[in-house]
């Protein structure tokens, strides 16, 4: 076979393996951006000794277990506590007045990996004075990373990083008070993580499930395609009393989107929009 | 068509894909400087640089270019004769539907944007109509990337490491992939500038 000949392959193979997954899992990849989902499913392959995307899929439908781990592949789990500060101080100065004027407040992180943008939002509200009367909730696919974001514990040598993006983000103690150190590990406070819900929730298959006041999803819509990003953001929109604040990665925004007109942007680069 | 543009070897190139790191903003400067207006391609770029550094490098290089110099925007079509920046902090690749995409995957060769995660998709992307070039660097970023590129049938130039400020990511370059040609800045400037409409 020629290099391109296996390349077509490649690309006919993975839609068959993500049409076989569904079926077989129920899990929807089948409207991820593809550039990067190639990329990770060569690695799956590698890594479980596969030649072609059809010998992994064989794995993959008749072993359970190994379809767990290249959920590892198929979603991707890289997060950071505070990640772009501005972000988070913009939520201090414009969503956290809003989220004052009501007795008790739903927010919702939505594709909240291992836990560490809960993290820093359980911060900033318990900063603020509003932990107390707040409910996240933190939904993701990876059962793992769940399990990580529920354990509050990272390695210590990742806090250099996120306290010096804490203190960017405007915090207003030390990083070090929300955790303790034992064994390699910052083990953060349980009451960071009283106000949390943390469940199973699909942008790609599931509804919607709450009324929120905020809705924080970030890094999560570059990996779908536009109308996968479509769907995500028609469920948010729902979800959103009114007037309620929408937050986006640092690039992403609604310009592709037929929510656009919805929802507005709000002045300054850190793409928060609000419910019309 | 070859014999007025000897740079083709027969082909239409429809994107470069430069990778840069210490050293390069200087480097990448001398080469944009060099392309007039009529230049086809279109040119992605990833430079390393820290993630804190937001809007630098569009900054720093549209100055110095007669084309339009732009941060790569998520799903955004690749339009010829633009030079699109990765933004730091996130991967640049391109789908074979000619647009662009981010991501946030894990930082590779400890690098984010890595110049191999982009070589790889525009190979992927454009096979034998794809130009790679690797500058200056001190890491080993880009090897890998432009070995696929060759592989796809597109061609690659690297800059010659002893006129690089940094010559380990040039000679890795050469060992892992090998290249078309191998050019010191001033020369690759004007070798690229021949990249025009006729
Ligand atoms: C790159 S992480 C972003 C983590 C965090 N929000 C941040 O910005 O640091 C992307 C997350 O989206 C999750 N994800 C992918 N597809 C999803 C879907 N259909 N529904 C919900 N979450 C999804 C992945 O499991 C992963 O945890």
């Amino acid at each position: 076979m020629t290099q391109h000949a296996r390349e077509d392959a490649f690309d006919h193979e993975l839609k068959l393996l993500l049409d076989a997954i569904y079926h077989r899992y129920q899990h929807d990849f089948r409207h991820y951006a593809l550039a990067s989902l190639r990329r990770r499913v060569s690695q799956a392959m590698q890594r479980f000794g596969c030649r072609s995307v059809s010998q992994l899929q064989d794995r993959i439908l008749h072993e359970p277990e190994v379809f767990a781990q290249t959920l590892e592949y198929f979603t991707v789990q890289v997060s950071e506590m505070f990640r772009d500060p501005d972000y988070f101080r913009a939520l201090r100065a414009e969503v956290v007045p809003f989220l004052r004027t009501y007795p008790s407040v739903k927010l919702w992180i939505a594709g909240c990996s291992t836990g560490e943008e809960v993290i820093s939002l359980a911060i900033v509200l318990d900063e603020e004075d509003v932990l107390d009367r707040s409910l996240i909730y933190a939904t993701d696919i990876n059962p793992k990373a769940l399990g990580v974001a529920k354990a509050g514990v990272y390695p210590i040598a990742r806090m250099a990083q996120f306290s010096a993006s804490y203190l960017a983000a405007g915090g207003t103690r030390s990083l070090s008070d929300y955790y303790h150190a034992a064994y390699g590990s910052a083990i953060f406070d349980r009451s960071l993580r009283q106000r949390v819900l943390y469940a199973d929730h699909s942008l790609a298959t599931d509804a919607v499930f709450s009324e929120v006041h905020f809705v924080s999803c970030r890094n999560v819509l570059i990996y779908f395609d536009r109308e996968l990003q479509n769907r995500a953001l028609g469920v948010f929109h729902e979800a959103l009393v009114h007037r309620g604040y929408l937050g986006l990665g640092s690039r992403e925004s609604l310009r592709f989107s037929a929510l656009a007109a919805s929802l507005e942007e709000l002045p300054g680069r850190q793409r928060l929009y609000r419910k019309r | 068509m070859s014999a007025k543009q000897p740079m083709h070897a027969g082909r239409s190139i429809e994107a470069v894909a430069v990778g840069a790191s210490s050293g390069g903003i200087d480097a990448l400067t001398l080469l944009l400087q060099a392309l007039p207006p009529s230049f086809v391609p279109a040119l992605l770029l990833v430079m390393h640089i820290p993630a804190s550094n937001e809007g630098l490098l569009v900054e720093v290089l549209a100055p110095h270019c007669a084309l339009p110099v732009r941060e790569a925007f998520d799903k955004d079509s690749v339009v010829p004769g633009t030079v699109y920046v990765a933004p730091p902090g996130y991967h640049l690749l391109v789908e074979p539907a000619r647009t662009l995409a981010l991501s946030v995957d894990e930082p590779v060769n400890f690098c984010r944007p890595s110049i191999d995660v982009l070589f790889e998709s525009a190979a992927y992307a454009y096979r034998e109509a794809l130009l790679g070039i690797v500058l200056t660097g001190a890491n080993e970023d880009g090897a890998r990337g432009l070995d696929a590129i060759r592989r796809a049938g597109g061609l690659a130039w690297v800059q010659q490491p002893s006129t690089s400020v940094s010559p380990v990511m040039p000679e890795s370059a050469l060992r892992y992939a090998g290249a078309d040609r191998i050019l010191a800045l001033s020369e690759m400037a004007t070798e690229l500038a021949r990249f025009v409409r006729p």
